[in-house]
């Protein structure tokens, strides 16, 4: 109202020309690698190698907490002497058969489950139970179930993988959208094809995320078993190696062998997993 | 109510598009009697949990080969039902819908789809791949003749720079050019289109229904075309069925010279559709629409 009685006039500007100091230059070296995120990281972890040893020196107790050139030593040697890599290859066999168990039998649950009504209650019901149980804590069942063994750690791995998987799996077919289902319908698929070619793919974000999560509960499911009924079997795996190198109060061995449970997780979920969202859900733009 | 007559009298009804439809009606001369889809007295309900919803009511019309056949309607009034249904998505509740003579059981393809979203391409392949799919996927073609064809099709709407690109690095308005040359390329009795241009910006939709024509000049391709905008279902169909506000019923089939073209009392086309469409007065010597 009052605006419109003001009179105001148009305005031009010049526009600056070359006194523009930066208007485009390369960054500078050191500006490129502070934007490396992995050099970042790199200087963080040398940073808390240096703390670890600093402080495990000053403590000067190698059984409560052993430097770490002791425990890269003892790395370095369980290595050549193939204990651990060993160690490690039984573990992930044993993971192996659990996860892709579990994969299967997620496999038919959701099948079930999208083909009728009742499939599709019995599996919100099972992961609603089930999801909140804690694997480790159906060992003990297991250990009178099945003895000891592989078989009773295969069974807690399946339950760690199983309800991730199915869950995500389902609300993942779910949450399709329902122009893409209409055009799978029309291409005259058979039903196999129209959940391989259009369902599983179009799922896929969601049937990723079900897998990593249920590669996580597993892993970390396996190593507490190892540990703590590391007993289960003559031979064992990275759990039985920290436990009795534990037992014998040999640290620096213990250090080494969480060490490697550390480096392998991230290997998987940092590199393994990465590289196929890459390939995949981040290539088709369909990353949420 | 509506009478057969317009129906049957389908030969050039307007000098614009005279010589096409003379060429339609001589290709068809054998089955100029029986139409490519033929709805009869349909009626589409949706269940919902407390609700039956009558989306269309008792709806007929005839499509013939190489129509640009366009339902217009208000919004909500049963467009995309009636498409849905001609899919072989739904089933009617009444009447039936003939397709080639057979009634339409489930979805195949021998129809192809456009829809209005952007996300009806397979994120998952490439543009060429989404159409070699949609082609070997029903064991149609061998994936050599395929790759042939789709590329044929990607040059047609222009796209052949993309062809290696995935759908989400497209514009909106290349994916639909996408989702009409996948659809094309299946070489379907009847391209099903349900509003695909609704969801573009004015410049590109009108670029858009210009290429469309052009291919249809080049193909003589059968389509349905459904619309809620006037000016759309004057420039794209030759046939206009126009439908009542929800629950849909039939009000009129009108021939569409394909310009907004003014009648003898100077008023123009648009406005006619808009009277029929909307029930307002009706002003004397208004031409069959009692
Ligand atoms: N899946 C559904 N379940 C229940 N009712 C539905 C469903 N889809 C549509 N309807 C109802 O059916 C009627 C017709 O819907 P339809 O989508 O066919 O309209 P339309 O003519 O395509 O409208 P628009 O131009 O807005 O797309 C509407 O009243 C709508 O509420
Ligand atoms: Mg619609």
């Amino acid at each position: 109202m009052v605006s419109t009685s003001i009179d105001r006039p148009d305005v031009f500007h010049d526009i600056a020309g070359t006194e523009i100091d930066v208007v485009e230059r390369p960054l500078t070296a050191w500006q490129r690698i502070y934007d490396n995120g992995a050099v970042r990281k790199t200087v963080l972890l040398v940073v808390l190698a240096l703390i670890w040893e600093v402080y495990a020196r000053a403590l000067g107790n190698p059984l409560l907490f052993p430097t770490f050139t002791d425990t890269l030593a003892a790395l370095l040697s369980a290595i050549v002497s193939l204990e651990l890599p060993e160690a490690a290859a039984y573990t992930l066999s044993l993971l192996i058969k659990g996860y892709l168990a579990g994969l299967a039998i997620a496999g038919v649950l959701t099948a079930f489950a999208s083909v009728s009504r009742i499939g599709a209650d019995l599996l919100q019901t099972l992961t609603a139970m089930f999801n909140p149980l804690p694997s480790i804590a159906l060992l003990p069942l297991a250990l009178i179930w099945f003895g000891l063994g592989d078989a009773s750690v295969i069974f807690v791995l399946i339950h760690a993988v199983l309800w991730a998987v199915a869950l995500n799996t389902f609300s993942g077919f779910r949450a399709l959208s329902p122009t893409l289902k209409m055009v799978g319908r029309n291409y005259g698929l058979s039903s196999t094809g129209y959940i391989v070619w259009i369902l599983i793919p179009g799922a896929f974000p969601s049937i990723l995320t079900g897998l990593k999560v249920g590669w996580a509960f597993a892993w970390r499911t396996l190593i507490a078993a190892e540990l703590v009924f590391g007993v289960s079997s003559g031979s064992g795996g990275l759990g039985w190696y920290v436990f009795e190198n534990k037992n014998q109060l040999l640290i620096p061995e213990v250090f080494a062998g969480l060490l490697t449970v550390i480096l392998f997780g991230l290997f998987v979920e940092n590199i393994v997993f990465k590289t196929i969202e890459a390939k995949t859900v981040q290539r088709w733009g369909m990353a949420s | 109510m509506y009478s057969r007559r317009v129906s049957s009298d389908r030969q050039c009804a307007s000098p614009h598009h005279c010589d096409s439809a003379q060429l339609t009606s001589s290709v068809n001369a054998t089955s100029a009697t029986e139409p490519l889809l033929s709805v009869r007295g349909v009626t589409l309900r949706y269940h919902t949990k407390d609700h039956l919803i009558t989306a269309t009511y008792r709806v007929s019309f005839d499509v013939l080969e190489s129509d640009r056949f366009v339902l217009l309607g208000p919004s909500g009034c049963g467009k995309s039902t009636l498409l849905k249904a001609v899919g072989g998505y739904m089933q009617p509740v009444e009447g039936e819908m003939l397709l080639n003579g057979a009634r339409i059981a489930e979805p195949g393809p021998d129809r192809a789809f456009v829809f209005q979203e952007f996300d009806q391409l397979l994120p998952w392949k490439t543009v060429r791949d989404n159409i070699c799919f949609a082609l070997t996927a029903s064991g149609k073609l061998q994936r050599r003749d395929a790759v042939d064809r789709a590329m044929h099709y990607i040059d047609k709407v222009g796209l052949t720079k993309f062809a290696a690109n995935f759908p989400h690095t497209l514009s909106g308005g290349m994916k639909q050019r996408v989702a009409i040359a996948r659809a094309m390329a299946s070489e379907p009795d009847i391209l099903l289109m349900d509003e695909p241009f609704a969801a573009l910006d004015a410049l590109t939709r009108e670029r858009m229904q210009a290429e469309l024509l052009q291919l249809w000049e080049e193909t003589r391709f059968t389509v349905l075309f459904v619309t809620h905008s006037i000016p759309e279902a004057i420039r794209i169909g030759n046939r206009i069925l126009l439908l009542s506000a929800h629950p849909g019923q039939a009000k009129a089939e009108i021939n569409c010279p394909g310009i907004d073209e003014v009648d003898a009392e100077g008023k123009p086309l648009s406005d006619r559709i808009q009277e029929m469409l909307f029930d307002r007065i009706v002003q004397q010597g208004e031409p069959e629409n009692g």
